[in-house]
């Protein structure tokens, strides 16, 4: 059945984003994007149970359904609205994973718009949450197609705030910021260097340093031996398969051959 | 106390360069008849403050808006207004974008007469770099009994101080009003609604439907009143009033429609043609267009 386990890399996306829930307890988990929705989702079913889901709307929800649920079929718990969502945010209680359509070094992410923000170039959704995500409470971002445009030295607009600019802010900023990891379609990122800049974790199965490096529009710190991206347990492959995402909607979310 | 006025005396409220706030979220529950009588209006040069969907769109592409202060602009189900893009990236509104959190706050103070509220939210970002008007404040609780004993630092440290969004008019929409101006929002999200007529001068309410005093008592509904009366200067029933934004829970998003607002984007001649069709037309007539359009793609 060799031909059954051959994994995907959406799948091991998937499992990477879901390990950036492991160890949280009672956090309200906020996943944006297909694949992070799945990895919250798998991280309750297996290591990760207390972790706390919404239904996309204004409730929590119980459980962590399949993606394709009708929002009939969903069974909520408990009234979530934007107010009480920043009072969450504030307290530190929310584990988000955000987007990116820029990330650099410094892990500072770019939501808003490419280019001179007075007249851009890409007006893009705006920074929304993301300066009071990041200084409130962990924060993890994923980035489906990973590129020097994608992975710069430096953001155009600091949305998502990152360590350098967090130091720089002070205490306020620096008490609760907790810039968790980095997922792309090539690897798995973190910030466990001295200087708090961004570190290759692991490469995914098949990717190469080399092409990850190429990929990325600055210098990445990494150890001398990178360690390849875990692939997942036979329990979180039938989970994603057989019950979470039969459909493969992930598979249209990640880009596989690098540019 | 009868308040019960039209879409039109709401419009003649505001003048050039007024500050108004419309309620709603992104692509859901705005006051899109009040917005649409704005664009056929001869106003201009307006700020506007709002949770962005298709009504800063609509309010900048007919050139209403000189100003938006927002922290997004989206139509929720396509990401991205195609009309907002086009008018930034030519650099023909001017933009105070702010974290979500910080304009709650700032709604807040406004509604609760103060000139800021601190919070975290916005510290190190670029936020405070492009608009230099924007200040921190240091908290004056590094010692003493209020001081947080398990982290003196953050007591002494420099916060944002998300200054008051005060609006000269603010515009929402409810599913269900009374005549002395109470209103219920029955969707599964309130959004700020209440926070945007508190801030304002001149506070007025659209509804799909407005009853007698004590008409919102039944059904849980009174439980919904989350914009009651001291916060409303007029009430106005707009039948079908957010179309084609959603109002849960009597009626969703017309998503056609939507998809028809954003491609009219595409150049001069599609918004020319959109314009004509269901912005410089009477609410009667853009709701029959509107409806006529879905009967001939079914």
């Amino acid at each position: 059945v060799s031909d059954v386990r051959e994994v995907t890399r959406a799948e091991v996306c998937v499992v990477a984003l879901a390990d950036v829930f492991r160890g949280e307890g009672e956090v309200m988990a906020s996943p944006f994007g297909t694949v992070p929705a799945l990895a919250a989702r798998l991280a309750k079913l297996t290591f990760a149970p207390d972790l706390v889901l919404t239904d996309g709307e204004a409730a929590l929800m119980v459980g962590a359904p399949p993606l394709a649920t009708p929002a009939g079929e969903l069974v909520r718990e408990a009234a979530m609205p934007y107010r009480t969502v920043f009072s969450v945010v504030w307290s530190g209680r929310r584990h988000i994973i955000m987007m990116a359509t820029q990330i650099d070094r410094d892990g500072n992410q770019n939501l808003s718009a490419i280019g001179d923000h007075a007249k851009p170039t890409v007006q893009l959704i705006g920074v929304r949450g993301a300066p009071g995500n990041s200084v409130n409470h962990p924060t993890s971002y994923w980035v489906p197609d990973h590129t020097t445009r994608t992975f710069v030295e430096h953001v155009d607009v600091v949305s998502g705030v990152g360590y350098a600019r967090a130091a720089e802010a002070g205490r306020a900023a620096q008490r609760f910021h907790d810039v968790r990891a980095v997922v792309s379609n090539l690897g798995v990122f973190d910030f466990e260097t001295p200087d708090r800049t961004m570190r290759l974790a692991s490469v995914h199965p098949g990717v190469t340093v080399d092409e990850v490096v190429e990929a990325t529009g600055f210098e990445l710190s990494m150890d001398v031996a990178v360690p390849t991206t875990r692939e997942p347990t036979d329990e979180e492959l039938h989970l994603i398969r057989e019950v979470l995402d039969p459909e493969r909607t992930r598979e249209r979310e990640v880009k596989v051959a690098p540019r | 106390m009868d308040k019960r006025t039209t879409v039109d005396d709401i419009v003649a409220e505001l003048q050039p360069g007024s500050v108004i706030g419309i309620g709603g979220w992104g692509s859901r529950r705005k006051p899109m008849a009040v917005v649409r009588a704005i664009c056929r209006s001869g106003l201009r040069d307006l700020t506007v403050v709002s949770y962005g969907g298709p009504d800063v769109g609509l309010l900048c592409a007919t050139g209403k808006a000189s100003t938006v202060v927002c922290p997004f602009v989206t139509l929720d189900s396509i990401p991205l207004d195609p009309h907002w893009r086009r008018v930034r990236q030519r650099g023909e509104v001017r933009l105070r974008e702010v974290d979500e959190g910080m304009f709650f706050l700032g709604l807040q103070a406004a509604a609760w007469r103060v000139p800021f509220l601190p919070t975290r939210a916005g510290l190190g970002s670029d936020v405070l770099r492009f608009d230099p008007d924007l200040r921190t404040v240091r908290s004056p609780y590094a010692e003493g009994p209020y001081a947080d004993a398990s982290d003196p630092e953050d007591g002494a440290a420099e916060f944002v101080a998300a200054p008051a969004l005060r609006l000269d008019v603010a515009i929402v929409h409810a599913n269900i009003a009374d005549t002395n101006g109470n209103a219920a929002l029955r969707g599964p999200d309130p959004f700020f609604d209440d926070l945007f007529l508190g801030a304002a001068t001149r506070r007025f309410v659209t509804a799909e439907r407005v009853v007698e005093p004590g008409g919102l008592s039944g059904d849980g509904t009174l439980a919904r009143t989350l914009v009651h009366r001291l916060l409303t200067d007029g009430v106005a029933e707009t039948v079908r009033g957010a179309h084609f934004t959603s109002c849960a829970p009597d009626y969703g998003r017309d998503e056609r429609m939507q998809k028809e607002y954003a491609a009219a984007a595409a150049d001069d001649d599609a918004w020319a043609a959109f314009r004509g069709r269901y912005v410089d037309v009477e609410e009667a007539g853009y709701l029959a267009a509107a409806d006529e359009a879905k009967a001939a793609s079914a």
